[in-house]
């Protein structure tokens, strides 16, 4: 078990040592990463000053080693187009993000898990194919249509949500289950495959010859070993929610990193989207290495092989 | 091969519809996607005027809704083939590579799959179009550049396996190089599953290049996207529901069509994942 952690953390190390200097060369692709960092309007003069304060001026490896520097000191820089600490803004922001992603998290499990289970114990069924199709329409839905769409039947028809803005549990409704459609597919395809792997099983035919029912069989043994895959799914996901919140924040005008993203970028101030990058992308490894951690906590064959 | 089912051909044919809707769209459409007549602006479907009938309206700036999808189409399906290739052809190169040669080879190329899976490709993509500006050429090499990584892996897990079959071991005897080898030999076993992965990856980057669109990094103004009509829409949602319903049905009905075909080919590919 303790090879595994090590060999585990070892690779997020090298993860997140990747992500910054992919992030690092990406905002020098302009090649002048001061443009990147200045209000607009700036004069040429205040650009070269910013260049020599900034550090820009010196030799790529040595503004690497800073950058890196910076980053292990978790000082994160200061917004000149905003004048004030990156932390603080994005930081303001994320409380929103999460409520956002918890909100499209229990869209989809409690959506997706119970779809899963349905389609797996009456497979073949009408059911099923009615499930499978909305399954498969989650798939392939952009969350920007399906947002626009749910804004146009509840918020314009219907009038019964706002159709933007962060107003209370009502206003999170809609870019909560917009978010959370994709999730919930995969959510659905995972808990229908891994019920069905578990139903083949020789001990849910003992508990049928025994004259379990296949309702009782499900309840008491295989949702909790079905569990496993579910559990290390849903670690996986909170990564991809936090990412496709960039679109769905601009759609519903969320108040969260995602809008804060593309504000920054219309404002031209990348210090602030370099920011979020990082944050997400922590969050990401993160979330990869507790589910792995967890995977193998819970079953056991995964840290003999490990 | 065994036939198609009827379900399969309709899928085929709508996908066949898309693309020479594409590659025909200045003949099939009606007007000049870029003409603006500000005394038409916001017209709901079916408008008729002494130019002629705007069959799905038109946009803020009185331009037509069809013309505008039509060449939507256009653009959104030779971005998404374009950046497909490019991640085809540099991931696949990096996979065959670290499966032939092993060693520091893999594990450099392999930590590098598993660095960029670890950065959430639609995050990255936004940053580095917005740094480098957006246009055409741009938006494939990024997208492009950002969606490797499981060509990679799959074209190394496959490699590791085809390499060690007697028939490589023969032609290595018989004084075949290893570009001649990973070439002509490892390459047509191994392109079923990569073919595969790049179905399923046309359907992603229709959909990211329409929301690089819609987010204002994609394709830019006056020229149309389906992404940016759709940005436009959201900000006359309560006056003007054609200008997201009709592009984003579009867009909804050509990645389902592809993700089926994906689904399907990957059970005549691999048949023990049939009804998975």
């Amino acid at each position: 078990m303790l090879a595994h952690l090590a060999g585990r953390l070892a690779q997020a190390a090298v993860a997140s040592f990747g992500v910054l200097t992919i992030v690092f060369f990406v905002m020098r692709l302009s090649g002048d990463p001061t443009l990147l960092l200045v209000p607009e309007g700036a004069s040429a003069e205040q650009v070269a000053q910013l260049r020599t304060a900034l550090g820009f001026d010196r030799p790529l490896a040595v503004q690497y080693l800073a950058y890196v520097g910076d980053l292990a000191r978790l000082e994160l820089g200061e917004s000149l187009v905003q004048r004030a600490p990156v932390a603080g803004i994005v930081g303001e922001r994320i409380p929103y993000t999460l409520a956002l992603a918890g909100g499209a998290l229990l869209v989809a499990l409690g959506l997706g898990i119970p779809a899963g289970i349905v389609m797996a114990v009456w497979r073949g069924g009408v059911l099923e194919r009615v499930l499978a199709g909305f399954v498969l329409a989650g798939q392939s839905l952009p969350t920007f249509w399906s947002g626009i769409l749910l804004i146009l039947f509840f918020g314009v028809y219907l009038g019964w949500l706002p159709t933007s803005g962060a107003d209370g549990v009502a206003a999170l409704v809609m870019p909560a289950l917009a978010l959370g459609a994709l999730t919930m597919s995969t959510f659905a395809r995972m808990a229908r495959i891994s019920v069905l792997d578990e139903l083949s099983r020789d001990y849910v035919t003992a508990a049928r010859a025994r004259g379990l029912s296949v309702g009782a069989a499900v309840f008491r043994h295989v949702l909790r070993n079905a569990a496993i895959p579910v559990v290390t799914i849903a670690a996986l996901e909170i990564g991809n929610l936090l990412a496709g919140a960039v679109i769905v924040e601009t759609v519903f005008a969320w108040p969260g990193i995602g809008q804060l993203a593309i504000q920054s970028i219309q404002a031209r101030d990348f210090l602030v989207v370099q920011t979020i990058v990082l944050f997400v992308s922590s969050v990401y490894i993160a979330m990869n290495l507790l589910a792995d951690l967890t995977y193998a906590a819970i079953d056991p064959r995964i840290r003999v092989r490990g | 091969m065994r036939g198609v089912s009827p379900g399969m051909a309709i899928i085929l044919l709508l996908l066949v519809a898309f693309c020479l809707a594409a590659l025909a769209a200045p003949w099939l459409a009606p007007f000049d996607p870029l003409r603006q007549s500000l005394l038409l602006r916001l017209r709901p479907p079916g408008t008729s005027f002494a130019a002629g009938t705007y069959l799905l309206g038109t946009d803020d700036l009185g331009r037509d809704l069809l013309s505008r999808v039509l060449h939507g189409a256009r653009a959104s399906i030779a971005i998404a083939a374009l950046s497909v290739s490019v991640s085809l052809l540099v991931g696949t190169t990096l996979g065959l590579i670290a499966g032939w040669f092993r060693g520091w080879t893999a594990v450099i190329i392999m930590r590098a799959v598993d660095t960029m899976l670890s950065i959430p490709a639609i995050l990255l993509a936004v940053l580095t179009v917005a740094v480098l500006g957006p246009s055409f050429f741009n938006l494939i090499l990024v997208l492009g550049l950002t969606r490797w990584p499981r060509y990679t892996r799959v074209a190394y897990a496959q490699t590791l396996q085809v390499a060690t079959l007697p028939y490589i071991r023969a032609a290595e005897m018989a004084g075949a190089g290893s570009g001649r080898i990973l070439w002509r030999h490892i390459l047509p076993n191994i392109a079923g599953p990569l073919m595969v992965v790049a179905t399923s990856e046309f359907g992603l980057m229709i959909l990211f290049e329409a929301g690089l669109s819609f987010l204002g990094l994609g394709i830019q103004p006056p020229h149309p996207s389906w992404g940016s009509i759709m940005s436009v829409g959201r900000q006359y949602v309560e006056r003007a529901w054609w200008l997201t319903v009709f592009p984003g049905a579009c867009l909804f009905v050509l990645v389902l069509c592809v993700n089926l075909f994906g689904d399907w080919l990957r059970d005549r590919v691999d048949p023990r994942s049939q009804g998975r």
